[in-house]
């Protein structure tokens, strides 16, 4: 039942312009950082040869990579997102999952996996960039495989994110405005961090790069994991919750 | 017999707003009820409280003898729903739209081909299944909607408005499927259009200010008491003349020699027929008439606002 509701929702998303449009802008983009990531590693190479200890393939062009994969994705997960039940809303077609046999958290699953499997797609085509230099170098693996969980994880949580802003409003660009809003002050809030003294560690925890750069560079921890999968357990029960006051509010 | 749909003292409220009062209705098999009302009155929210889509502030509702509150997944099993404005996808074919609802509706893999092919059939969507919806006319859209309503083969069918946006020929098509869906299931549906109730419904509910205004059977025909006809007489006699024949408790004069007679119940037409033919006026035109509803519906929603 909900993988029904996710192949709709993915199937949708593929009929409309949208999907492509987004995947074809963002594969130019990171290709073109991508390239320049490695003109300036062949660049530097005659130089980190003769350091010891130099950094390799994966400092210097997967891990950046991987960095801009995560906030070309976060500009683009409201585009993605707004339209998952307030279009729903809006058009009325909501009242076909209500009157369904199914429950809500069936349909918010299905709308989340749904737009999970969009992302992965992004996600896939980050990784294969960084292994295609495989072909032509060696790369630290583990350190990828730890990057790709962390970039996975930062896309799951912006996704629960901008899901339930989502079903907020029967306007999509409202939830978008919302999500983005919400996004940036996740991202942004360890500058605050960065700029005070002793009430910092809070916000330092609460920004999602801190557990990203975290992950990124190899280190993955319990503690970093359970943060992102309660942005995502917390987003997905209040959608739950949201869209069943809807059936009791006037 | 187990009833398909039972409400009891169902009240809904948009804040102070009291949208459905003490409701209480019951639909058996082999019934098609007919909610009327003027706009406002309550119809819709009351068919949206019976598919789910909107929680009622009191009261509860049994659909198929299951609880809708306390097991709404197995009560919504029996039920199929077409909301005011059909929830169609514009950018799915019919078919893979009718494909996601019976999926939704937990009809198994081997079984949706069948299931969606038998609903098309039935709403005559045949020649449309690979067409995109959003490319559909307002009624070919219309019938998708009903469509998706009975995919699955439900014990109760819901239909808000069904045969808005239909022409002519589309509506006789969707009351004759809405007839048979009546012969073992249950069907409730809301209209405007009093002609369609007289047509298909068995039962009518008139709703007015969310209460129920009055409700009755549609089997035996709805008369005051007694018949009303409508007759054309050549002679045009005069009011008293036809009054003062046995059975008649009242006359109108209408236009160019007709009349309306509401007669006494113990006066059947053909007697009626008898003694105009035997009274010599010339009869030329005997028509029985079925007012009752409109009547009714009129009495209800003006007289009792004014009064």
């Amino acid at each position: 039942m909900i993988l029904t509701i996710a192949g709709r929702e993915l199937r949708s998303l593929f009929l409309s312009p949208l999907a492509w449009n987004l995947l074809a802008v963002m594969q130019f983009i990171l290709a073109w950082l991508f390239l320049v990531q490695m003109e300036n590693f062949t660049r530097l190479q005659s130089r980190l040869l003769r350091l010891e200890n130099a950094p390799g393939l994966t400092d210097l062009i997967v891990v950046p990579l991987l960095g801009n994969v995560a906030i070309i994705t976060l500009l683009l997960i409201p585009l993605l997102s707004m339209r998952l039940i307030s279009e729903e809303l809006r058009s009325g077609t909501f009242s076909l999952l209500c009157s369904a046999p199914i429950s809500i958290y069936q349909i918010v699953l299905g709308k989340y996996l749904g737009l999970l499997a969009m992302l992965g797609v992004i996600l896939s085509m980050g990784a294969v960039m960084a292994l295609s230099l495989l072909s032509g170098g060696e790369l630290d693996l583990g350190r990828l495989a730890a990057g790709l969980l962390g970039l996975g994880l930062v896309l799951a949580a912006a996704a629960a994110i901008g899901l339930y802003l989502s079903t907020l409003s029967p306007q999509p660009v409202v939830a978008a405005v919302g999500s983005y809003g919400l996004l940036l002050f996740l991202w942004l809030i360890n500058l605050a961090a960065g700029a005070e003294g002793k009430g910092s560690a809070l916000f330092a925890w609460m920004a999602m790069p801190t557990h990203f750069d975290r992950l990124l560079s190899g280190l993955v921890r319990s503690s970093d994991l359970i943060y992102f999968l309660l942005i995502i357990g917390l987003c997905l029960i209040l959608s739950v919750h949201r869209l069943d006051a809807l059936r009791t509010r006037p | 017999m187990e009833p398909l749909i039972k409400t009891e003292g169902l009240y809904r409220y948009y804040g102070n707003y009291c949208a459905v009062r003490n409701l209480g209705l019951e639909l058996y098999p082999g019934e098609v009820l007919g909610l009327l009302g003027p706009n406002g009155a309550g119809k819709s929210s009351t068919l949206r409280m019976l598919a789910g889509n909107l929680a009622p502030s009191a009261g509860q509702i049994w659909l198929n003898g299951v609880d809708l509150q306390s097991d709404p997944i197995q009560a919504k099993r029996a039920l199929g729903y077409l909301p005011e404005n059909p929830p169609l996808y514009p950018e799915l074919t019919v078919d893979e739209y009718l494909r996601y609802c019976a999926r939704l509706h937990r009809i198994s893999g081997a079984a949706v081909d069948e299931a969606v092919s038998d609903a098309r059939g039935r709403c005559g969507l045949d020649e449309v299944g690979q067409r995109l919806i959003g490319n559909l006319s307002k009624g070919y859209q219309q019938r998708v909607g009903i469509a998706q309503a009975i995919v699955h083969n439900p014990m109760v069918v819901i239909l808000d408005e069904p045969t808005v946006g239909l022409d002519p020929v589309q509506i006789r098509e969707i009351r004759s499927l809405i007839c048979n869906l009546g012969r073992e299931r249950g069907v409730i549906l809301s209209t405007h259009i009093l002609p369609e109730v007289q047509a298909i419904c068995s039962r009518v509910l008139i709703l007015h200010q969310g209460e129920q205004a009055y409700a009755a059977s549609l089997k035996q025909g709805v008369r005051p008491a007694g018949g009303c006809f409508l007759v054309r007489l050549t002679q045009a006699p005069e009011l008293a003349a036809i009054m003062a024949m046995p059975g008649i408790c009242s006359a109108e004069s209408l236009a160019q020699g007709r009349y309306r007679l509401q007669t006494k119940k113990d006066l059947i037409a053909s007697q009626l027929a008898e003694q105009l033919v035997q009274a010599g006026w010339g009869l030329e035109e005997f028509a029985p008439e079925q007012p009752g509803l409109e009547q009714i519906f009129v009495r209800i929603t003006t007289g009792e606002q004014s009064g």
